[in-house]
């Protein structure tokens, strides 16, 4: 079996590929898939840790962090439909008004 | 009874009565305010009789009777209670305070039935007899400092009753101001005592003194007591801080009476006279008492020859007899010194309620060139302020003569005492006599220089103002002959009778100084004090009822003197070039200018302000608005979170 490094490392991956994509792109729906990918990479860490260990801690989190992105998701894409409608747009750089 | 309760009970009635008529008053009418406030200082009399009888025959006489009635201040060393002191000088003291404020309290029910403030006067006089009894009657340095300062504020508050008047109001900040300078002195006079012996109560502070050998301890006691002295020539006004008493004539004229004149001015008497033993030990510091008060006495005396308002005159005079007293506590006759603040309140407080009753008949004209000729009007003003004027003039039989002439007598003869005061003093004794007769021909007697308007209203006061009079009349008759003099075979029984409180101080100076040896005896030196009261009465006479273009040639003679008289010396003038001015353009110019508007305003206040929107507009640019950023600040902030827990725990 692959030692618990090599899932540590997709995990990683997975997680600075997410980052960088959300600092990088523009496209809101992107980024959102940005989060959606991060939140998975640390899933892939807690299956790995849980599996190695021998206990079911590490499960159980991900069921709650699979919840919580599924209601993020709802609330989540309710929200860009609704900043579609009222800018017409998509680009986050469009997104800036809560500053002075 | 018991006379721990008794005292309580002559001290506390004025105190009710103030609380009651101050945070009610203003509903009650004129006849439940003056029932009160005449009340409680009845109230205070009586029971002043009362613990004066019973301890007059305890078994503990003639030692002083303290008694604690609670724990005020207790933090580490020093330790205050409330607890009262009562002797034989207490006893005096309370004695005069609370037959004259209650005299007073009386006669105020007529003279203030149609200046307004009615309660406001009533609770201002009450709370300001309780502090008078607070400081005649405390046992320790810090309560008497309780009294002495309540009795400021209530000096204060009463100077600027009329406070719609500019005038009133400067003259009561002038007299707090004046006085604080001598407070400060108080307070370090106090604190060196506290220092040196490690406690404030009189027993053991006097104990401590009179267990020390001669000349042991002098500079830190001469300093001390300088410093009290100090205290006490801002409260009694004496050189160099009396400039407030003239001013404080401003206040309602019972005001002027009870405590300009009668009771709190003599406070700094009292508390010398008190501390007699420390100044006992430090002859130089009270050798400067002596030599003030006389210089006071007399540099007062010849202000007062010039004056034409009633009560400023009568205002010189008291700051005169309030150099004698400090003159006999001086020379170390301290028993003369207290004979006369008693004598001299009986008459002096009449001297200003009879001008206040001369006062009300004029519609509050006080200048004595718009008077005369009062007497047929004015009969039983004219009778009483006669008596004490005679009384103030020290002829006998009267209550000043009998004071005035054991101070002379002292100054003299006594411990400390040195013919040169004698002269000087004798000298002030015909200006006093002169003056005081002055007033009296230019009010009482001769043509009438009152204006028609007047005039036509001029009345005799009512009973209410009158009967306090006469009381006040009988008391400046009789009041000396409690110390017949021994030139006269008298036993001089006032005196011995405080003998237990001044022997220690007394025996003390006397093996310290050299034996008085020939010079004048007694009998010789009561001649002089009568001549020179005698030819002072003559002049003033001879001047103001006979020959009355006497004094204006004379002033046009000496127009340089007279100026220099009437101008008081130019030393409110030299006070305000000397201190008032520079302080102000100090305020002004550095403390305003640089301190507040530059140092606070500007530096700290805005400062303050502009920091705040410099900094906030340096962080603001963090805040772009931009998710991406804010991402990336999460994410550097979590990568610097991981790195610093491995290197923490790693």
């Amino acid at each position: 079996m692959a030692p618990l490094s090599h899932y540590l490392a997709l995990s990683a991956i997975l997680f600075v590929l997410g980052a960088a994509g959300f600092i990088v792109r523009r496209n809101i729906i992107t980024v959102f898939m940005c989060i959606e990918l991060m939140l998975n990479a640390v899933n892939v860490a807690f299956i790995a840790f849980a599996r190695f260990n021998g206990n079911l801690d590490g499960q159980i989190f991900v069921f709650f962090v699979l919840v919580v992105a599924a209601a993020e998701a709802a609330v989540g894409l309710a929200i860009i439909i609704a900043l579609h409608r009222n800018r017409e747009s998509l680009n986050i750089e469009d997104v800036d008004s809560m500053k002075m | 009874m018991n006379l721990e309760i008794l005292l309580l009970l002559m001290v506390l009635p004025p105190l009710a009565g103030a609380a009651l008529n101050g945070i009610l008053g203003r509903h009650f009418p004129q006849a439940a305010v003056s029932l009160i406030g005449c009340g409680a200082a009845g109230l205070s009399m009586v029971f002043a009789l009362l613990s004066a009888w019973i301890y007059s025959t305890s078994p503990g006489q003639p030692g002083p009777f303290v008694h604690e009635y609670f724990t005020w201040i207790q933090a580490g060393e020093l330790h205050a209670d409330y607890a009262l002191y009562y002797d034989r000088l207490t006893l005096i003291m309370t004695l005069t305070v609370t037959v004259v404020a209650f005299l007073i309290h009386l006669y105020s029910r007529g003279y203030m039935e149609h200046e307004g403030g009615y309660y406001r006067f009533f609770t201002y006089l009450n709370l300001f007899l309780f502090m008078m009894l607070t400081l005649v009657t405390a046992s320790s340095y810090p309560l008497m400092f309780v009294g002495w300062e309540g009795v400021g504020l209530c000096s204060y508050l009463l100077i600027g009753f009329y406070f719609r008047k500019k005038s009133a109001s400067d003259a009561g900040k002038k007299a707090f101001i004046v006085t604080r300078i001598g407070d400060a002195g108080f307070t370090v006079g106090v604190a060196l005592l506290f220092w040196t012996f490690h406690a404030l109560d009189f027993e053991t502070v006097f104990q401590r003194v009179k267990e020390l050998p001669p000349g042991q301890l002098e500079g830190i006691l001469t300093a001390a007591g300088l410093l009290l002295f100090l205290g006490a020539a801002g409260k009694s006004a004496q050189l160099p801080l009396y400039v407030w008493l003239p001013d404080a004539m401003e206040g309602p004229t019972p005001v002027s009476a009870l405590i300009h004149a009668a009771t709190m001015v003599t406070a700094g008497v009292y508390l010398v006279a008190r501390s007699s033993v420390i100044f006992a030990h430090a002859p130089m510091a009270l050798e400067v008492v002596g030599i003030v008060g006389c210089f006071t006495a007399f540099f007062a005396g010849t202000i007062a020859l010039t004056q034409n308002d009633l009560k400023r005159m009568l205002a010189y005079s008291t700051i005169s007899q309030l150099g004698y007293m400090f003159l006999g506590c001086g020379v170390g006759v301290f028993a003369a010194g207290i004979f006369h603040l008693m004598t001299h309140a009986f008459f002096k407080s009449l001297l200003f309620l009879a001008a206040g009753s001369v006062m009300h008949a004029m519609s509050g004209e006080l200048d004595m060139r718009k008077m005369g000729g009062l007497w047929r009007k004015l009969k039983t003003t004219h009778v009483t302020f006669l008596i004490a004027t005679i009384a103030i003039s020290g002829i006998p039989p009267l209550a000043g003569f009998f004071s005035k002439d054991e101070i002379l007598a002292g100054a003299y003869e006594g411990p400390l005492g040195k013919p040169w005061l004698f002269w000087l003093g004798t000298l002030t004794a015909a200006l006093t006599a002169f003056y005081m007769f002055r007033g009296l021909c230019m009010t009482f007697y001769g043509r009438s220089r009152v204006d028609p308007e007047t005039a036509h209203h001029l009345h005799e006061s009512g009973s209410k103002m009158t009967v306090p009079l006469m009381i006040l009349a009988f008391f400046s008759v009789v009041a000396g002959w409690v110390s017949w003099p021994k030139a006269w075979n008298g036993s001089e029984a006032f005196d011995h009778y405080l003998d237990p409180v001044f022997a220690p101080a007394t025996n003390f100076l006397r093996d310290a100084s050299p034996e008085h040896v020939g010079g004048l005896g007694p009998g010789a030196l009561m001649g002089f004090s009568i001549l020179a009261a005698v030819i002072g009465i003559g002049v003033a006479l001879w001047w103001y009822l006979k020959s009355t273009d006497i004094p204006d040639r004379l002033a046009e003679q000496w127009a340089g003197i007279y100026r220099l008289l009437t101008h008081k010396y130019y030393v409110d003038e030299f006070y305000d070039w000397l201190i008032v001015r520079p302080l102000g353009t100090v305020s002004e110019k550095f403390l305003w200018q640089v301190v507040d508007e530059g140092a606070i305003d500007n530096v700290m206040v805005n400062g303050a302000g502009e920091g705040t929107a410099w900094t906030g507009n340096l962080l603001r640019r963090i805040q772009s608005g931009n998710i991406t950023s804010y991402a990336a600040w999460v994410l550097l902030g979590a990568v610097l979170w991981v790195f610093y827990i491995l290197a923490a725990h790693g």
